[in-house]
């Protein structure tokens, strides 16, 4: 394996944040601090952050409505994300957002996305640029078991396909869309399968293994980087959490969460850390590290202004 | 001066802006050879290559999504839809997407998209090749909305729609394409927001624009015989609106007809009654405002019924007389 000490240190950074990140957002939610629907990422870690260490900041990624995880990741600020969730002056979008739409041009994110499949239109546009420009940018398009039944996944891939374009479509089976159970409305086992229909690489990774899924995403970013075309991962995993904060999960058996808990995103990396000499005590020191960046988020936020009323008109056109 | 069609009106706009700035290009169905299905971008692929006059799928949500992320990753995309009926499938891409991308990122995001379509009827195309939906379009916050009917507009304001960094919907009209009109060879744009009065007048404000201006001036031509005296105005923006321009107008003349093609109901035509009615110049009519509109149906097959549901010359005299109580 070609993973440096520094590089598994990290993920295992990345992963924690997300998790702490979402534990803590849930939490405001909970206070009544955060409104409207919020998806929270737990579970999936291994995901986001497996993908997005094969990327440089000038790469693109386009999210979903569970995009918390793939901002932080892709190198989001704690403080700004939280500051959003609270709808704050402050916030990525100026508190105007919320948890769907955290956007950052600066490093790459094209946008967390409220529509199902919304960033599978964008994804092949960036990519088409990123060609068109004569730049190595890749785009990472993550996108979930349920998208993959919209028109648009179609409209997609094929035309990245036709185009050769540099993404890498991730989607992230966590087994749910909203509350429906995948293997009842998807008509393959596999959505790794459809790319067959582009002529393109398909594959299925375990997305509980941060590890596995860096290496499917580092090989489909060299492919992409080479101008062989898109590829297709499709990243088996489960979403602890309910579809949304309160969700009641009547649709699904406490017993099969619990499986899943027992496969933590985090336990993958424990193994590879200590082979490459990584202590406990360090471990524990990200941890609080993460924990005090987290109390500052949330400070900032909670003290941070709300937005002014005549910001309502603001940012609906360029000048 | 030399005249050209509104079509190498739109094409020379087009070429001119490629030329210009090597980040815009042209993506959409059927453009390349056959140059678009009106042929509004004949020629231009053999003299920019395909990649960047860029034959797509028959796939408009990822014509639009696409162009959508190429315009927020620094290109200047003219994505075509080649009928603007199409843009339903489309529609997650451009009003969930497209119009919010800006806001929803805190202004970080620029959208510099024209999405170039052309709708209207008059050639038997039917229900879903022919219908006017600018009205859907001027609804979403984040987009702006324009509709030339000359070839001196269209040239002016498409080159302005590619340099503007905001998405814009530019609505071309099939029967107009071969409407032609002096266009100067040198260089000109023409800015969005302010309405262009066609013809002053001191009796009645019409206010018409795309295919239904030439009705509009003709109808004043014959009225003008007949002792009245119209005020046309076309106010070439729907997003950006000028309405002092029409308020202005309104205040002077008393009176106001306005004539589109799209089906009456929540047509442009009811926003900008609503706009004289919010204003002062209310204070100043001296008749029920008209509206001569499309007709509450889908556009039929048959030469003879869809003229019936076309606003037309006859139609618009007669409202106009109906204004000034000549009837």
């Amino acid at each position: 394996m070609d993973l440096s000490k520094e590089k598994l240190i990290k993920m295992y950074e990345d992963m924690m944040k997300i998790r702490l990140f979402e534990n803590r957002a849930k939490k405001l939610f909970n206070e009544g601090l955060i409104r409207g629907p919020m998806h929270l990422y737990i579970g999936q870690e291994a995901i986001a952050v497996g993908a997005c260490a094969n990327l440089r900041e000038t790469d693109y990624i386009t999210s979903t409505h569970r995009g918390h995880g793939h901002c932080i990741a892709k190198g989001g600020k704690l403080d700004k994300m939280m500051a959003e969730l609270l709808g704050k002056a402050t916030g990525y979008s100026k508190g105007k957002g919320g948890s769907m739409h955290i956007a950052d041009p600066d490093i790459g994110i094209l946008g967390a996305n409220g529509i199902v499949g919304g960033g599978l239109g964008i994804a092949p546009g960036a990519g088409l640029s990123a060609k068109m420009r004569g730049t190595d940018q890749v785009t990472i398009c993550f996108f979930g078991d349920g998208a993959s039944n919209e028109g648009i996944f179609h409209e997609s891939l094929n035309l990245a396909a036709v185009w050769d374009l540099p993404v890498v479509y991730l989607c992230e089976n966590n087994k749910f869309g909203l509350t429906s159970k995948a293997e009842e409305v998807l008509s393959v086992e596999d959505v790794a399968d459809r790319a067959a229909g582009y002529d393109i690489p398909g594959e299925v990774v375990n997305g509980n293994d941060v590890i596995a899924v860096y290496q499917a995403v580092k090989k489909a970013v060299e492919r992409a980087k080479n101008n062989e075309g898109p590829t297709l991962i499709e990243a088996k995993t489960y979403r602890w959490e309910g579809h949304f904060v309160g969700d009641p999960c009547v649709y699904r058996d406490r017993s099969e969460t619990k499986k899943w808990k027992d496969r933590c995103p985090v336990n993958s990396l424990y193994g590879h850390l200590e082979s490459a000499g990584v202590s406990e005590n360090e471990l524990d020191e990200i941890d609080s590290k993460i924990r005090q960046e987290l109390d500052k988020a949330v400070e900032f936020a909670k003290n941070s202004p709300e937005p002014e009323i005549d910001s309502i008109f603001e940012d609906i056109y360029a000048d | 001066m030399r005249e050209l069609t509104v079509r190498e009106a739109l094409r020379e706009a087009i070429r001119e802006e490629m030329v210009r700035d090597e980040k815009v290009f042209v993506m959409g169905e059927d453009i390349t050879e056959h140059g678009g299905i009106y042929g509004v971008t004949k020629g231009l692929y053999q003299e920019f290559g395909k990649d960047r006059i860029r034959i797509t799928p028959i796939s408009e949500g990822a014509i639009i999504g696409s162009a959508l992320g190429a315009a927020m990753t620094g290109m200047r995309p003219i994505a075509e839809l080649m009928y603007i009926d199409f843009s339903t499938v489309a529609m997650d891409q451009i009003v969930n997407q497209t119009a919010k991308m800006r806001f929803m990122s805190g202004g970080k995001l620029e959208v510099p998209l024209v999405i170039r379509t052309q709708g209207g009827g008059g050639r038997g195309s039917a229900a879903q090749h022919s219908q006017s939906l600018e009205a859907w379009f001027m609804h979403v916050p984040g987009l702006k909305v324009v509709m030339p009917s000359t070839p001196y507009d269209a040239k002016g304001l498409l080159k302005t729609a590619v340099r503007d960094n905001n998405p814009v919907l530019f609505i071309e009209q099939k029967m107009a394409y071969n409407f032609s009109g002096e266009v100067p060879e040198e260089e000109y744009l023409i800015p969005f927001g302010k309405a262009d009065i066609k013809k002053s007048g001191t009796d009645v404000t019409v206010v018409a624009n795309s295919y239904m201006l030439p009705r509009a001036i003709k109808a004043s031509e014959e009225l003008k015989e007949e002792g009245i005296d119209v005020e046309i105005i076309d106010p070439l923006t729907l997003e950006p609106f000028d309405k002092e321009t029409i308020i202005k107008s309104v205040s002077k003349t008393g009176r106001l007809v306005v004539v589109h093609e799209a089906v009456k109901r929540c047509g442009f035509g009811a926003e900008i009654a609503s706009k004289i009615m919010e204003s002062d110049a209310f204070y100043y009519l001296d008749a029920p405002l008209e509206r001569v509109a499309g007709m509450e149906a889908p556009i039929p097959y048959n030469e003879k019924l869809e003229n019936f549901g076309m606003p037309d010359v006859e139609g618009i005299k007669a409202a106009i007389k109906r204004s000034c109580y000549k009837h």
